[in-house]
């Protein structure tokens, strides 16, 4: 049988039997979506179709409706790119490192937070394939497909080639691995669906669920393959932001030309998902009366990490500042100057606060297991890491290495709408996710439950 | 009588029980055709003596796979196909290559293994398996005896065994 130290806290609540873990999950997949589901549906569709509305437009006129100019050729779209790669890090960071290190108390968090990763990675991808323009040829210019130029191939040796690669690969095997989670709790609701007589959902779960059964050596393969797909989703997750930092990385642009980029990155990825698993999980774990499986010792161990990622972050920014004064390398040093006190120097002063300060609070054990607090907190992060991506990209590139192609950088309504467009896409899969899958990993849970209610017993023995 | 067809269905409460029971009841020589669990019961492999898994192997090939199709892709394309100068490096260079190497390796080893682990277990979406005790998904442990392959034994002998072993349930179940 499996041992918890009865140092830990227990990490469910309330006496739970397995059975009680099928009913608790289940039955919101059973029963009819609640009024408020109804109504924040309603909100994030208006709010995606607004912004598609957005994207169609841009994808009619061309690029030249977002605030785009000569100087500054990125702006709020690789910003919005980076910033939901940077989410969906959490995700995998749960289910595949966290498994690796046997750490229990992901298996109430990972499938929230694997589906998260996935709709992030997806709304991260509409920016760079609406910055192309022109929709219908893009995949000639990041994919090595056979064309009528010669064929003349993709670069190689880019890393905005790499970084489709990556992006594309993290997003399959993610699909994958948090396809497979789902399948034997698929399995559970074709169950009860027999049982309670709904035909049309026994089907359809069935189907999801790929006929599973649950055969002893099934599990142990099953066991096997979630390990594996682990180990190979590690360094894959830690690849990903790597090579996203090298599309700056490898250019030449004061301010972006920086070796610590990819730990830094990885850093701020695994903080701002963190951040937006936590705003996700507040919400649900209220909404679906979950609060004894995703209990408050799971959220401090969450904010426990933003201290941490928070503070490598601050570290990197740190270093970036004293690298630029140290290296004397003039052109790097008035990037850093511009940052702090030019233009755009409420930019930096909104990342440094939100980014370098507000996580510290979670030093006070009051803060990090306040719900209140966290929730604010994490929304407070997720502002701050949108502006890091904001400074890192605007304020190096709108002070050109000519003062005459110095400029400023403001959106038009079409960088707000397609950013809004991500917005409620995500905020649709989500609650789409919500409603039709388990929001719990059962299958995991149940396998320390026992162990949770044995403890529960021995502490009223004693 | 049919192998395949007719079982006694053993339903355990405790995976711990059931680990015990399984011991008991391979000790009288009884062959269990399997059990079904609704999550993991570890040592369960180790009682019913099945083999580990070679899905590790299969993953390692399929990772291979992707290793060497992403360099012979890369230098193919870039060094012979349509060789072009980049930053004044060499057509086909690895360093570069290794980035888009490593996501090919990973994505097949991906792909390949949980292909393999759906083919080699049977599964597909339009399969409806054969389902021993429909709480063997919520909370109960089902274990699986055909009757046909123990002829040596009776029904009342295996019910007897089952029950002692620690089943809180023993049923009959059969199969067209």
């Amino acid at each position: 049988m499996q041992v918890a130290s009865s140092l830990r806290e227990a990490l469910i609540t309330g006496g739970k039997t397995v059975k009680d873990v099928s009913h608790d999950i289940s039955r919101h997949v059973e029963n009819k979506p609640t009024k408020l589901w109804w109504a924040a549906m309603a909100i994030s569709v208006a709010v995606m179709a607004y912004g598609f509305y957005c994207l169609c437009y841009l994808l009619w006129e061309g690029v030249g409706v977002w605030g785009l100019n000569k100087t500054v050729g990125w702006a709020w779209d690789i910003t919005n790119f980076v910033w939901w790669v940077g989410i969906g890090h959490a995700g995998t960071l749960i289910s595949a490192i966290l498994l690796l290190f046997r750490q229990r108390w992901r298996m109430s968090i990972n499938r929230a937070a694997e589906a998260m990763t996935i709709f992030a990675v997806i709304c991260a991808a509409t920016f760079p394939f609406a910055h192309m323009g022109r929709l219908w040829l893009g995949f000639y210019w990041v994919f090595p497909l056979p064309n009528t130029w010669g064929s003349l191939w993709a670069n190689f040796n880019s890393p905005l080639l790499w970084d489709v690669f990556a992006i594309s690969t993290y997003f399959t095997v993610s699909l994958v691995f948090w396809y497979m989670g789902l399948i034997p709790d698929f399995a559970v609701i074709r169950d009860r669906a027999v049982v309670q007589g709904a035909k049309i959902r026994a089907q359809v779960y069935n189907a999801l669920s790929f006929g599973w059964q649950g055969g002893a050596k099934t599990w142990m393969r099953y066991e096997s393959v979630a390990l594996i797909l682990a180990g190979l989703s590690t360094p894959l997750v830690l690849s990903v932001h790597t090579i996203v930092s090298m599309d700056f990385a490898t250019s030449v642009i004061p301010g972006w030309h920086t070796t610590i980029f990819p730990p830094y990155f990885v850093a701020g990825a695994i903080f701002s998902g963190f951040a937006m698993v936590l705003t996700l999980l507040l919400i649900t774990r209220k909404v679906f009366k979950l609060e004894d499986y995703i209990t408050i010792y799971h959220i401090e161990l969450m904010n426990i990490i933003i201290i941490i990622t928070g503070s490598i972050v601050g570290i990197a920014y740190i270093t970036e500042l004293f690298i630029a004064w140290y290296s004397g390398v003039e052109y790097e040093g008035y990037a850093f100057y511009n940052r702090v006190s030019g233009p755009f120097a409420w930019s930096y002063w909104s990342m440094m606060t939100c980014n370098v300060i507000s996580p510290q609070l979670f030093w006070v054990k009051k803060i990090r297991t306040s719900l209140v607090a966290t929730f604010v907190l994490s929304i407070v992060v997720n502002i701050g890491m949108w502006f890091e991506r904001f400074v890192i990209i605007v304020t190096s590139l709108h002070r050109d290495y000519i003062p005459s192609s110095w400029t400023m950088f403001s959106p038009t309504m079409y960088d707000i709408g397609e950013y809004l467009f991500t917005f409620g896409f995500f905020f649709t899969a989500f609650l789409l996710f919500a409603k039709f899958f388990p929001v719990i990993n059962m299958a995991e849970v149940k396998s320390i439950v026992k162990v949770a209610s044995l403890e529960k017993k021995e502490n009223a023995s004693h | 009588m049919d192998a395949d067809k007719h079982f006694i269905v053993g339903v355990f409460d405790d995976e711990e029980v059931l680990l015990k029971g399984i011991g008991k009841i391979r000790g009288n020589g009884v062959k269990i055709h399997d059990v079904y669990s609704p999550f993991p019961v570890h040592g369960i492999d180790d009682a019913l003596s099945i083999k580990r898994s070679r899905l590790p192997i299969a993953a390692f090939m399929f990772g291979m796979t992707g290793t060497a199709l992403a360099l012979l892709m890369q230098i193919w394309m870039l060094g012979y196909d349509w060789p072009m100068i980049i930053g004044g490096k060499n057509h086909a260079s690895l360093p570069p290559f290794i980035p888009v190497t490593f996501e090919l390796t990973v994505l097949l080893a991906a792909l390949g293994m949980v292909g393999t682990f759906f083919i080699a277990s049977d599964m597909k979406p339009y399969k409806w398996p054969r389902q021993f005790d429909l709480r063997s998904t919520e909370d109960k442990h089902v274990m699986a005896i055909d009757l046909a392959i123990n002829s040596g034994k009776t029904k009342d002998e295996l019910r007897s065994l089952l029950r002692d072993s620690g089943a809180s349930e023993v049923n009959e179940k059969s199969f067209e």
